[in-house]
């Protein structure tokens, strides 16, 4: 029995056979393989598309006058839910951004563990992207089986911070918790079966796989002019042959300390950028790898000492009175950053992620700015999309990675 | 006496500032400090005029008048290798100084400089647009005339972007309240079922603390559960025992067992 | 519920069950619920590792489908914008009768964290919903535990739709 309400149909205005033989299709934006909620108007010729128009905002939030209204500390849970699939690099380019803002340097076990945590992320965020992309061409199993380590990586991420998704895992000026005991040894277990599994069961289906290529290469080239025009980032940008990564080459955090290499495809196809993400997997791990004995070399302080900004550690709050008087003004006011304003880029799974800060000196920021990857790749699908055909349609959408949280915000 | 509250702009204000609190300001240098940045100001400064400028945490601010954006970006480009814009939108300063603040983040790969373009630009007037140099202005400045309605001038298809075609006002303007005014509070409804509804659904619920006493369609109310939909009210309000669920709890207390006399 | 094994020794060999037509119906509908894939943000992520190998919904008789014309159970996993609640009706709309909506995570069940001018405050707002799903976000094993809450809500139902009215065909 239907329930009443007003809605027509929708595409009352719509010719769909039109003088010039060609068809409107809409798709999404509850679309399986539309990665969130994209909508494409699609004008086909046949099976071509001839014109594209990406419609987002299905997922517009208001993240950016929440963070109007929000106290710095307030507003980093909900940097989580920006891209929710790896949620502690946004809360790292926040946290990043308001610390530059502030000015204060951050103790080094924390820089360990944030390292740690934001390549872990880079993990779970490129499982996931193999995960999904593969099963929108058609790979199912591929899916069953990166879905099965990126869950221990969410294990790993459970027992750092209690969260699965949403971690919240970095602060402003640290990170609240050490890592458990024996979260090293587990973090070591997960990288050797992660190599393993990523040389014999995901190359071993993939790399080589007759159907994977034909579906892949040649499919969504974006040239590197192209890719710097449409303000790429990222995998895309990589993908392009150009080798710019922002930890490479504006080092932040422990990056400048750790030896690893960026890898760069010059095929600026989507088979390209897979071999990338794996490539990157890879990296990751090795990252980790180094990052686990500096960990043992490092202090026990996880916060900063700034206490005009800062929260002092607990066992200081329950015993001064000061730092409880601060703790006080801090947990009912917010900080009150310097005026001026921000702009830091960090490199998260997907691109440059930043957050451009624009501070008055108030405890709430006067505007607050996510730059983020998603937003501009999906620019970048009205020209990608122009000339194939549609069953590559989804293919491109997969190999720009786009994360709708992202986008709308 | 209720609190003033400024009608130009409802963003969240502290509640409390010491009367002795001075803000301190983000370390600025000047331009010369840097020897690649004095250099691109120098090109920067030869065609457009340069009202001022400044390094500000590791990132060149210049500021110009709004009519030379365009011309500007161009020079950016070509001459100074910012191969990339990165991220444009506005700053609302309209309350405080009547205009708006347009920046453009820009991006050079191959010397590793970031730098901001700004501009103040009032209210009503039009900026350039940036597509025919950089693609990646197309979404950046319909999400700014989305935002704030600044307009960009000779863009391929400047509608809304993040809000629905049909929606009033712009969200980010310090004068639109976070949770949003009349008709964004009644736009699903409207749309949906049409004015005549409004009644029947009711107003939303913004307030996060709120417990509808009476409702008896959404959240039950813990010993007070009611038939779904009953009609409650203060007067015929009964309070009984807390009901668990009883789909996985066996009850042994049932008036209707069995009791043998005897063992068998 | 419907007695599924037979006791072959005590009712003479021969495999009889006995039980009613609301039984065998009702078991039939909540042993193959079909959700629909409508993931909308963070909660899909955890909808589809719930679907994945870990927590492996299939063995409830739960697949995912594409198509509302397909799906008895449309599990709105996520925050419903403003732009898109026209959508969600529209797609409540096309699912086959029967139909129930579990609304997954505090964004669909109030809006929750996300108090904005964008942002439905509640899908209840939109279409009746059967279970709420508390959580930011909920772990896939509450998205299983929910889905076998709505079990035990088909189970006790009628098998005839009609005379669920009052319950199930809420308008809001």
């Amino acid at each position: 029995m239907q329930q009443p309400n007003k809605l027509s149909p929708f595409f009352e205005n719509l010719n769909f056979e039109r003088d010039d033989n060609t068809m409107v299709v809409n798709f999404g934006p509850q679309h399986p393989s539309a990665h969130g909620q994209l909508r494409l108007v699609l004008e086909l010729d046949g099976e071509q598309v001839v014109k594209a128009y990406p419609d987002i905002g299905y997922l517009h939030r208001g993240i950016e006058k929440m963070a109007e209204n929000m106290t710095y500390n307030e507003f980093l849970p909900t940097t989580d839910r920006l891209d929710y699939i790896a949620s502690t690099s946004n809360n790292y380019a926040y946290a990043l951004s308001v610390e530059r803002l502030l000015g204060i340097e951050v103790p080094r076990r924390a820089q360990v563990i944030r390292t740690m945590l934001l390549e872990l992320n880079r993990i779970i965020s490129h499982l996931f992207f193999i995960a999904t992309h593969a099963l929108d061409v058609g790979a199912m199993s591929m899916f069953l089986y990166a879905f099965r380590e990126r869950e221990f990586a969410m294990d790993l991420m459970e027992d750092y911070c209690g969260a699965r998704l949403t971690h919240s895992a970095v602060r402003i000026g640290g990170v609240p918790l050490d890592i458990p005991s024996d979260w090293l040894a587990n973090m070591e277990k997960f990288c050797s079966n992660l190599e393993h599994e990523l040389e014999h069961t995901y190359n071993a289906l993939l790399q080589e796989n007759r159907i994977w290529k034909m579906r892949l290469e040649n499919v969504g080239v974006l040239s590197p002019e192209d890719a710097l025009s449409w303000g790429c980032s990222g995998p895309m940008l990589r993908g392009s042959g150009i080798a710019y990564d922002i930890r490479k080459e504006e080092p932040y955090e422990l990056y400048p300390e750790l030896d690893f290499d960026v890898p760069v495809s010059d095929l600026n196809d989507s088979y390209g950028r897979y071999r990338l993400y794996m490539a990157e997997m890879t990296q990751s791990i090795r990252i980790i790898r180094q990052l686990m004995p500096m960990y043992g070399e490092t202090e026990p302080q996880l916060m900063a000492h700034a206490p005009q900004y800062i929260s002092a550690p607990k066992e200081e709050i329950m015993t001064q009175n000061y730092a409880l008087m601060q703790h006080f003004v801090l947990v009912t006011q917010g900080m009150r950053p310097p005026k001026g304003e921000v702009y830091v880029p960090t490199e998260s799974p997907k691109g440059e992620l930043g957050f451009y800060i624009k501070s008055e000196g108030e405890p709430y920021a006067y505007r607050l700015k996510c730059r983020a990857p998603s937003f501009f790749h999906t620019g970048i699908l009205q020209e990608l999309l122009v000339g194939v055909y549609i069953a590559d349609v989804v293919t491109i959408i997969g190999t720009t990675n786009i994360v709708f949280g992202e986008v709308d915000r | 006496m209720r609190k003033y509250v400024p009608k130009d702009s409802v963003q969240k204000k502290a509640y409390y500032t010491d009367r002795f609190h001075v803000v301190p300001s983000t370390p600025r240098e000047k331009v010369d400090s840097d020897p690649v940045y004095a250099e691109q100001l120098e090109a920067l400064a030869a065609k457009v005029e340069v009202k001022s400028s400044r390094i500000e945490l590791n990132c060149m601010v210049v500021e110009i008048n709004h009519e030379d954006n365009f011309k500007a970006l161009e020079v950016l480009k070509e001459e100074c290798g910012y191969a990339v814009l990165t991220e444009m939108s506005a700053v609302d300063y309209l309350a405080k100084d009547g205009n708006f603040e347009v920046f453009y983040q820009m991006l050079n790969l191959k010397e590793v400089k970031r730098m901001r373009l700004v501009m103040r630009i009032e209210q009503g007037l039009a900026v350039e647009s940036a597509v025919p140099l950089y693609k990646s202005a197309n979404f950046a400045e319909r999400e700014m005339f989305d935002m704030f309605g600044i307009v960009a001038n000779n863009h391929p298809f400047m509608k809304r972007i993040l809000m629905p075609d049909d929606w009033e006002g712009n969200p980010l303007l310090k004068t639109y309240p976070l949770h949003g005014d009349e008709f964004a509070s009644w736009y699903e409804v409207d749309k949906i079922f049409g004015k005549d509804a409004r009644e029947a659904i009711g107003p939303e619920n913004r307030d996060e603390a709120k417990v509808e006493r009476y409702d008896s369609k959404r959240f039950s109310r813990v010993g007070y559960e009611v038939p779904f939909g009953a009609d409650v009210n203060a007067e015929n309000e009964t309070e009984t025992a807390i009901e668990y669920s009883k789909t996985f709890l066996v009850d042994y207390n049932k008036g209707d067992t069995k009791q043998l006399k005897e063992r068998k | 519920m419907a007695q599924h094994q037979v006791n072959y020794a005590s009712s003479g060999g021969l495999p009889v069950a006995l039980t009613t037509v609301d039984h065998l119906v009702n078991w039939g509908r909540s042993n193959s619920l079909w959700p629909l894939t409508y993931g909308l943000a963070c909660c899909a992520i955890e909808m589809m590792a719930a679907g994945g190998s870990r927590y492996d919904f299939d063995r409830f008789g739960t697949i995912f489908r594409a198509s509302p014309r397909q799906s008895d159970v449309m599990i709105l996993a996520g925050t419903l914008s403003k732009k898109h609640a026209e959508f969600a009706r529209r797609l409540y709309d096309q699912m086959t009768e029967p139909k129930w909506v579990i609304s997954m995570g505090s964004c669909a069940n109030t809006g929750g964290m996300f108090n904005t001018y964008s942002t439905v405050q509640g899908v209840d707002r939109i279409i009746p919903v059967d279970i709420y799903l508390p959580g930011c976000a909920p772990r896939p094993e509450t998205l299983q535990y929910a889905l076998m809450m709505l079990q035990k809500k088909i189970r006790k139902q009628s098998a005839n739709m009609n005379k669920n009215t009052k319950q199930n065909l809420r308008l809001i």
